[in-house]
Formats: structure tokens, C-alpha cells, sequence
């Protein structure tokens, strides 16, 4: 077998297991690459059989308007089961990347309103697209990741896994974060998209879009709520994105890798890290630490 | 500086003049998963960044982030500081120690890498077990100014108990001892030397400096005595034999796939073997056999699905199959019982309690168990077995497992997929503990009992019948087994049985284990091994002698039912027969004139049976004699009766 072939059986396992020993499993959806390829995994693992668990999108409202509408799309044609949370609370109170900074906006945002949704339907296994070769502080981040009752996650209570045997044996309240791609890195990712033929969000392909230049991150005006600066005029510029995520927050680099395979050549070539184009990280070299013990991934 | 040429750097070029080659190449490379293990100083994370950096696989990004880190906090002032590449959680960073397992992936021209990086420190048994349970080859670093420590034998034997059979024993640091050819020779012997004792299948040497890459991707120019490869290139090249175990088919059902009523699955990771439509299987532990219709899958029905993938069997027939059954080839199939031998590594900071009811989880099955025996503790330092009453963090213990319904298994040497299991604590639900589970009967670590003859051998029977003896002799050749702790009495009633046979006219030996010991098990010693392995020549002789038309009275302690049973496999079950001969301890005592009892409790003899290390009690023995009540000669009598009522002495 090959690599992808061995990383495509190992994650349809772990799918499998969760779905067999979790009362309530949720498949937490971002709509990004990673993501996409966990909801095929899913589809290959419970074939000729409909997905045993919802989808879970957190909609901060800021998203691309492209995300949106390939969700929307990829749901229906699909028959998925499909949750979309959003804390009303925190855009009722103008909650924004505008409004403010990075960090506090993604708590409000996004992790509080993950652990809203987590709450309001007591799903007790998450399913989540990260991988450990995303950054320093994930390689050792478990397949099973358990957070208490405030999910919380605490490096010192994390079990041991041996061979292909997951505990997911927890106490009510808790829950665990069940990450399947773990031991995928990027390129593994690209490639099975392609040899999958797996439908993609189009942002992660160059194309003329309209874009201002923000602190060294180029940023695209996705829709006029996005207030110019006097003067400022957004340019049409060839450019894709690394990472999806809120528009304003994601910086789009500049490329004219049209297909999947020059996609994957920048990236080999350019040698830069994936998250670099996301903004919320540069805040300290821990920050993906601090987040996921606040309850981020 | 010039840019060394690494295969790095091949492959930049192929990414760059034809990307789609680079990716048809990149589809067919292999997982590789390798262990490394050594201790804080050794410069383990050097190498693994050295690894990294050298096959151009740190992003410029993270390479400035560690530029930044060397100079505020890296433990070489201003030099480029390749450790912190890989270090990660906070805490551990300032420490400057690595303190769980962590993964790290890189790729070369043939290879995907998954190194699983865990540290060395003495109490991180629990740690390295758990990389290792995954890995197929195992990095050993030792520190070239140091030569091999106890740390060094502990890495060794944990990956060879986790079943690693490649090991690449890394001498770090010959840059501090002028890349010395005699230095690194004299670590190797003191290496082979121990490892003599493991077993290890494929074993290699590399003179190596992280620090400046020296044999870690380029073979270096400062040890031109270095005929071997590099790190990398070893890596990249040795081959990796597949599985090493069963071949024959096993799938462990995750999840019972019912859509519609039209469609009934079975879906679960092959764990051996190889499946095809029309193969005849067993559904275990209920023993119904069916067969195999339909491999489904999301990208159309296969033709065949063999270890490790992820498949949906369809059957013939509408048995019975839940989750944590197994779906098996009839033949060969795995064993089926409540009771399981294993070696159990444990990771709980609660120490296990023998007879507590734990989860274990077994393939896809959770069931209660409880550690019925817990026969010794393995010095992971000495590898020897100590008596123990219970397993701490960290400590790796033999232990016979009794399970609340019986589970279908495999030995781990066969199967790692159905061989293994994890204890779980039922209150805390943390992972309390990790099993190998080993062959039914083979208690011993590297028993001669399951060797295979070397070479092609066939046997030759006799020239004579034994009927012909039988007749010669009266009498029926039979093995009698006198079992018993030391000084119940085994030889004395042997040779009083030898007498009585001898006065009727009919032939029989004694064999006895201190007779044994003084020449044919000269050279062993009295740990449950070595025990175990006198008692097989035991058997082995007592065959010829029985092949011969003699009767055979053996007077061996033989403390485990299994090792008993072996024997008498070995022997013949038809012609075999067990004494078993009891008496107090204090009575025990009382004849012991030589004071062993007494040197056993002092602690002067490890592993004596039933004072410090166990004596099962024979579980089914052909006669039991108190030798209390009865006195040698009456004790005589009665074997003599059993040999009449079993028609061995005519």
C-alpha cells in the first residue's frame, strides 16, 4: 500500500471507532481543505451508509461568501445533516474583525461559540481536521485529545495510545476531540485531494480577486462591509489562499498557481509554513498552545 | 557555503522541472514509522532537526522562529540551535527537555517518515512504549563520551518488547572524541554484547554527529573508516520485512453497517492477511462459519482487501456478528479464552492491584478483566525477572489475565493487531496499562519450546515396534511427571516407584532435575526460563527414553501448569501422567537440612518457588499424594496402582 493508501485506512478507522463507541459525535466542519478531506474520509468509512453524525459549521458571519455557498451546496447534494451556529450575542453587540483585535474576536467569535454549540446539543466526541504537522505545539497533540467538563484541555491528563486502541472511555460532561488526520502533513493532503478528486472551496486556487495591502498581509474585500481606509482602493490581484478562515483575517498570497498540482509546486518551492498566512497566530510563538487550552483547536 | 547535495535538494529539482513526476513518485512512497529514543543529552532533538534541516523540510518561517529562540533561549548561545525545531510545548522549552512523545513527518525520494520522538529519562518507560507500539525500526542514540548506560539496555529492550525488530544504534557525538574508530568499535561490542540476549533481527552501527551531520544525511569526510550508509540513506533503503507474523486473514468488526434493510456489513481494518469473495470464515468467538459475498467500498467492490485497509465484508449467511467479534480464516484461526498470558507494561500512577476489575480493550472489544496472577517483574535494566505484588508506573510485569467473556487473540509475535491490548481504569478512564499478549503456554520470553529445527531435518523411527518392546518388556512406556515443591518428596517417591517396577520384572529410569542440572542443563540457571527450558530437555528425554519401551519417571519442580502442559505435549498425551505431591510448607521447611527455604526468604535465591516466585497448582493432576499422611512407601503403592489402572504394566 501506499502512504496515502495506509493514511486513508488509518482515519477511516479512527471515524469508525468514534462512531461506534460515542453516543453523540459531531463532525465539526470549517468548509477549508482539511475539513473537505474529513467529510470524504467520513463518506468513504460509512459507505453504502448516510453519515451516523451531523456536521458542526461555526459561522462567525465574516467568512468568505465562496465558503458559504460551497457548504450550502455541498450539504444539499450530499444529504448532510447540517448544524450552523452562529452567537447571535456577539455580532448583536458588533462583535468584529474590524471592531476587534484578532485575539478577542476569535474567543467571542469562534471559540466561544464552538463551545456554545458543543453545550446546547451535548455532543461528546468532536471531530476536528487538524494535523500535528501544523505546528511545533501539535506533534504532540493525541488522535483522542479528552477535555473536561469546561473543555478544557490540560497536557498532563492525556492518554497514552498504543497501536490502533483509543480510549474513549470519559466521564459525563466530558468530551473528546478526535482529530483522524493527525498523522497527515500538507502535501498528503493536496495530494489525496487530487487523486480523490475532491471538490475544493476555489479561493485556495489563484484567480484575479480584489485586494488591499494590510500591515504586509494582503487582504480581499469579500463584501463592502469592509471599511477602506481614505484613499485605500481595493486592486485586482492574482492571489490564493493557504488557509480559510474569516476574509479579513486571511492573508491571501500572491500566485498564479491555477491547478491543484502548481498549487502543490508553490507550496513545496515557497518553503513557507501554512499558517503563516493566518493572521490570528502571530500573536506570540505559543499562541496555538494558549488557544487550545482555552478551548481552540 | 555551498549547499550540500541532499535528497532535500534531488527533490527540490524535481519539484521544480516536473511537478506531476514529483507526485506520481510522491503517490508511491512508503509509511516508514521509526522510534528514537535517548536519553536529554544524547542530542536526540539535534538529530531529529538535523533530519529536518538537511532534507529541507523546515519552513523558513519556523527557521527564523528558531534563529530568534537560539539566541534568548537555545542552550548553545548564538549558534543555530537545531533542537528547538523540533522541541515543542511551552514548559518543555524552558526546561530544555522533551517530555511526551511527539510525532514529526518528513519525506524523502522513497519514504514518508513518522518519527515518533519520545525521551529517555528513567521514568518514561510508559512513554517510549507507546511510540514504539506503532514503529517498525527504532533509533538508539547513545552518547559516544558516555558509551552504553542502563538507559541504553532499557531503549533496547522496550523496542524489542513492543516487537521493533530494525534497530539503528546511532553513536552520537564522535565530533567530542575525534571521530575515534576504536571508541566507537569498543561501544559497539559492549552493544552486541547485551543485545546478544534480545534477539534482534537486524541490527546496525552508525558513527554519526548531529551537531555537524556527520553520517546523518552525507556520509561524513571526518570518519573515512566508516565503510556503512548514513542515517538517511539506512532509512531511505533497509528493508522492512512485512509483519513477521500470521499471514492468514483477521478482521476485528468495528461496527455492524445496516442502511436499509436490503444491506447487512461488517466493516473493520483487516489486521492480517487477505480477504476474497467466496473465502470461507469464521465468525469468532461464536465459532459459525460463513463466507465472505461482497468487499465493499465507497470506490466499488474489491477483489481483494489485505492488512491494513479499511473495508465492509457482506456474508453468505445471517449469523450472528456484533462489534469486537472477529471475522477469521478457518485456518490457523486465533485462539479463543477468558484467560490471557501477557506482558504488561503499566502507565497508571495508581500501581496495578492484582484481582481489581479493569476495561480491557482488546481489537474492537471492551470487556472487565482482572490480573488473576502477576508471576514476576522484568528488570528493565537487567532483564531480569523479580518476584513483585504489584506493577508501578513504569514497571513491566508477566501476568495471567482473567476476562469476564472469553475474547478471540493472537500472540503479539504474530499479530500485533490481535495481540494487543490496553487496561483501562473503570473509575478514572485513564489508560492504566499496555499488553503483549504471548503464545498460549510459552510463558518464557525466548523459549526453545516454539523454536523451529534449523536446517531440513526429517526423523527416522525404530527398527523395532514398540509393540515388540512392549511385549519383550510387559509393559506400556508411560512418563510420569512427580511435581511438587522442592523437598515434597519427588525423587525419593520416584525411586521407590523405579524399585518396585524393577522387583516385577519391568524397566523403568528416573530422571531428576539436580541430576539434570549437573550435565545436560549445565549451563542454566533458575529463572522461570531456564526452569521452563530444563524442564522441555526433561520431556525431550523423557520421549527417547519412553520411544525406547522404558518407563520414565521424572522428578522435576516445574512450577506453571503451562510449562506442565508442554511437557506433556512433547512426551505424548496417551503415555503421560502427573504427580502431584503436596505437604505444608512448615513441613517443607522441616526437611530442608541444606536451609534453602531459609536462603529463599532471606532473598539469597531469587525465584524459588513458593517462597519468592509462584507455584501453580497442577489444575488437573492424575493423582495427588499427601506426603504428610502417607509415607514413601504407601506414596509408592499408589503409583504403582495407577500405572495397573491405566494398563501400563501388564
Amino acid at each position: 500500500m501506499t502512504h496515502i493508501e495506509q493514511l486513508e485506512a488509518e482515519s477511516i478507522h479512527i471515524i469508525r471507532e468514534v462512531a461506534a463507541e460515542f453516543e453523540n459525535p459531531v463532525l465539526l466542519y470549517s468548509i477549508g481543505k482539511d475539513s473537505t478531506v474529513l467529510l470524504h474520509l467520513a463518506h468513504k468509512a460509512f459507505f453504502p451508509g448516510r453519515l451516523p453524525f451531523p456536521l458542526l459549521h461555526v459561522d462567525t458571519t465574516w467568512k468568505f461568501r465562496e465558503m458559504i455557498a460551497f457548504r450550502d451546496r455541498i450539504a444539499r447534494e450530499h444529504g448532510l445533516d447540517l448544524i450552523v451556529h452562529t452567537n447571535t450575542r456577539g455580532v448583536a453587540d458588533n462583535v468584529t474583525p474590524f471592531t476587534y483585535d484578532s485575539r478577542k474576536y476569535t474567543d467571542i467569535m469562534k471559540t466561544q461559540a464552538l463551545l456554545a454549540a458543543l453545550d446546547k446539543h451535548g455532543f461528546d466526541a468532536a471531530f476536528g481536521g487538524a494535523r500535528r504537522d501544523e505546528e511545533r505545539s501539535r506533534a504532540k497533540e493525541r488522535v483522542y485529545s479528552i477535555r473536561d467538563r469546561n473543555h478544557r484541555w490540560d497536557p498532563r491528563s492525556q492518554r497514552p495510545e498504543l497501536w490502533n486502541l483509543y480510549n474513549g472511555n470519559i466521564n459525563r460532561g466530558e468530551e473528546v476531540r478526535v482529530f483522524p488526520l493527525s498523522n497527515w502533513t500538507e502535501i498528503d493532503v493536496w495530494q489525496y485531494i487530487l487523486a480523490e478528486n475532491i471538490e475544493i472551496v476555489p479561493l485556495y486556487l489563484a484567480a484575479e480577486r480584489p485586494v488591499v495591502e494590510r500591515e504586509g498581509a494582503l487582504i480581499m474585500v469579500d463584501d463592502d462591509r469592509m471599511p477602506l481606509d481614505p484613499g485605500e482602493v481595493p486592486e485586482q490581484r492574482m492571489v490564493r489562499f493557504r488557509t480559510l478562515g474569516c476574509y479579513p483575517l486571511s492573508g491571501a498570497i500572491e500566485s498564479t498557481a491555477r491547478t491543484l498540482p502548481e498549487v502543490i509546486q508553490e507550496m513545496l518551492l515557497a518553503r513557507y509554513s501554512e499558517r503563516q498566512g493566518r493572521l490570528i497566530d502571530h500573536d506570540a510563538a505559543s499562541s496555538m498552545e494558549q488557544k487550545k487550552r482555552e478551548g481552540y483547536f | 557555503m555551498s549547499e550540500p547535495v541532499t535528497p532535500g535538494s534531488d527533490q527540490r529539482q524535481l519539484i521544480e522541472r516536473d511537478i506531476d513526476d514529483y507526485l506520481a513518485r510522491h503517490a508511491d512512497k512508503e509509511i516508514l514509522r521509526v522510534l528514537t529514543c535517548g536519553s536529554v543529552d544524547d542530542g536526540k532533538s539535534t538529530l531529529i532537526g538535523r533530519l529536518l534541516h538537511d532534507s529541507q523540510l523546515i519552513h523558513e518561517d519556523q527557521l527564523a522562529a528558531v534563529e530568534r529562540e537560539s539566541r534568548t533561549g537555545g542552550s548553545r548561545a548564538g549558534e543555530l540551535d537545531l533542537a528547538l525545531v523540533v522541541d515543542g510545548l511551552q514548559a518543555e522549552r524552558e526546561q530544555g527537555i522533551t517530555i511526551d512523545v511527539a510525532y514529526r513527518y518528513f519525506s524523502a525520494a522513497r519514504r514518508k517518515f513518522i518519527i515518533a520522538d519520545t525521551p529517555g529519562h528513567e521514568q518514561y518507560t510508559r512513554n517510549m512504549a507507546t511510540g514504539a507500539s506503532n514503529c517498525d525500526a527504532a533509533i538508539i542514540l547513545i552518547d559516544a563520551t558516555n558509551g552504553v548506560l542502563t538507559q541504553t539496555r532499557r531503549h533496547t529492550f522496550i523496542a524489542r518488547l513492543l516487537g521493533i525488530r530494525h534497530l539503528i544504534v546511532a553513536v552520537n557525538k564522535m565530533d567530542l572524541v575525534e571521530y575515534d574508530e576504536a571508541t566507537f568499535a569498543a561501544i559497539r561490542g559492549d552493544y552486541e554484547t547485551f543485545a546478544s540476549r534480545l534477539r534482534v533481527e537486524d541490527l546496525n552501527f552508525i558513527p554519526m554527529s548531529a551537531l555537524h551531520g556527520d553520517n546523518v544525511v552525507e556520509r561524513s569526510t571526518n570518519m573515512p573508516w566508516y565503510r556503512g550508509a548514513s542515517l538517511m540513506h539506512l532509512l531511505e533503503n533497509m528493508h522492512i520485512a512485512p509483519g513477521g507474523g500470521i499471514d492468514n486473514f483477521r478482521m476485528p468488526v468495528q461496527r455492524v453497517s445496516r442502511p436499509d434493510a436490503s444491506f447487512r456489513g461488517y466493516s473493520g481494518s483487516v489486521a492480517s492477511g487477505a480477504v476474497r469473495p467466496g473465502d470461507s470464515v469464521v465468525v469468532l468467538p461464536s465459532g459459525l462459519a460463513t463466507e465472505v459475498t461482497r468487499i465493499v467500498t465507497m470506490d466499488g467492490d474489491l477483489e481483494e482487501a489485505s492488512a491494513p485497509m479499511a473495508v465492509t465484508l457482506t456474508l453468505a449467511d445471517q449469523v450472528d456478528v456484533g462489534r469486537g467479534d472477529i471475522l477469521a480464516s478457518p485456518v490457523n484461526q486465533p485462539r479463543v479464552s477468558d484467560t490471557i498470558d501477557a506482558t504488561l507494561v503499566w502507565m497508571g500512577e495508581e500501581p496495578m492491584a492484582p484481582g481489581r476489575q479493569y476495561i480491557v480493550k482488546q481489537g474492537a472489544k471492551q470487556v472487565f478483566g482482572r490480573v488473576e496472577t502477576l508471576r514476576d517483574r522484568v528488570d528493565v535494566n537487567t532483564l531480569e525477572p523479580l518476584p513483585a505484588s504489584t506493577l508501578a508506573l513504569n514497571e513491566i510485569g508477566r501476568v495471567r489475565l482473567v476476562l469476564a467473556e472469553p475474547v478471540p487473540y493472537d500472540a503479539y509475535e504474530d499479530s500485533r493487531a490481535t495481540g494487543s491490548f490496553i487496561v483501562i481504569d473503570r473509575l478514572s478512564n485513564i489508560t492504566v496499562g499496555a499488553g503483549m499478549i504471548q503464545a498460549p503456554g510459552g510463558q518464557a520470553t525466548h523459549s526453545h519450546w516454539d523454536e523451529t529445527p534449523h536446517g531440513a531435518l526429517t526423523a527416522t523411527g525404530s527398527a523395532v515396534t514398540a509393540e515388540e518392546k512392549s511385549q519383550r518388556l510387559g509393559q506400556t512406556p508411560v512418563t510420569v511427571l512427580f511435581t511438587g515443591l522442592s523437598k515434597s518428596g519427588k525423587t525419593v517417591i520416584a525411586q521407590a516407584v523405579e524399585r518396585k517396577l524393577f522387583d516385577e520384572g519391568r524397566l523403568a529410569t528416573v530422571i531428576d532435575g539436580q541430576n539434570f542440572r549437573l550435565g545436560l542443563s549445565r549451563d542454566l540457571g533458575f529463572s522461570a526460563e531456564d526452569r521452563s527450558e530444563n524442564v522441555r530437555r526433561a520431556a525431550e528425554s523423557a520421549r527417547q527414553i519412553n520411544d525406547a519401551g522404558l518407563i520414565c519417571l521424572t522428578a522435576f519442580v516445574v512450577p506453571l501448569d503451562s510449562v506442565r502442559e508442554r511437557a506433556r505435549a512433547v512426551v505424548g498425551r496417551e503415555r503421560f501422567l502427573e504427580v502431584f505431591l503436596t505437604a505444608p510448607i512448615e513441613e517443607l521447611k522441616r526437611r530442608d537440612e541444606s536451609g534453602l527455604f531459609e536462603a529463599a526468604e532471606r532473598g539469597e535465591i531469587p525465584s524459588f518457588p513458593g517462597v519468592s516466585s509462584e507455584f501453580e497448582e497442577p489444575a488437573s493432576p492424575d493423582l495427588v499424594l499427601d506426603t504428610v499422611s502417607l509415607g514413601v512407601e504407601d506414596c509408592a503403592l499408589r503409583v504403582m496402582e495407577l500405572l495397573r489402572q491405566g494398563g501400563f504394566i501388564h
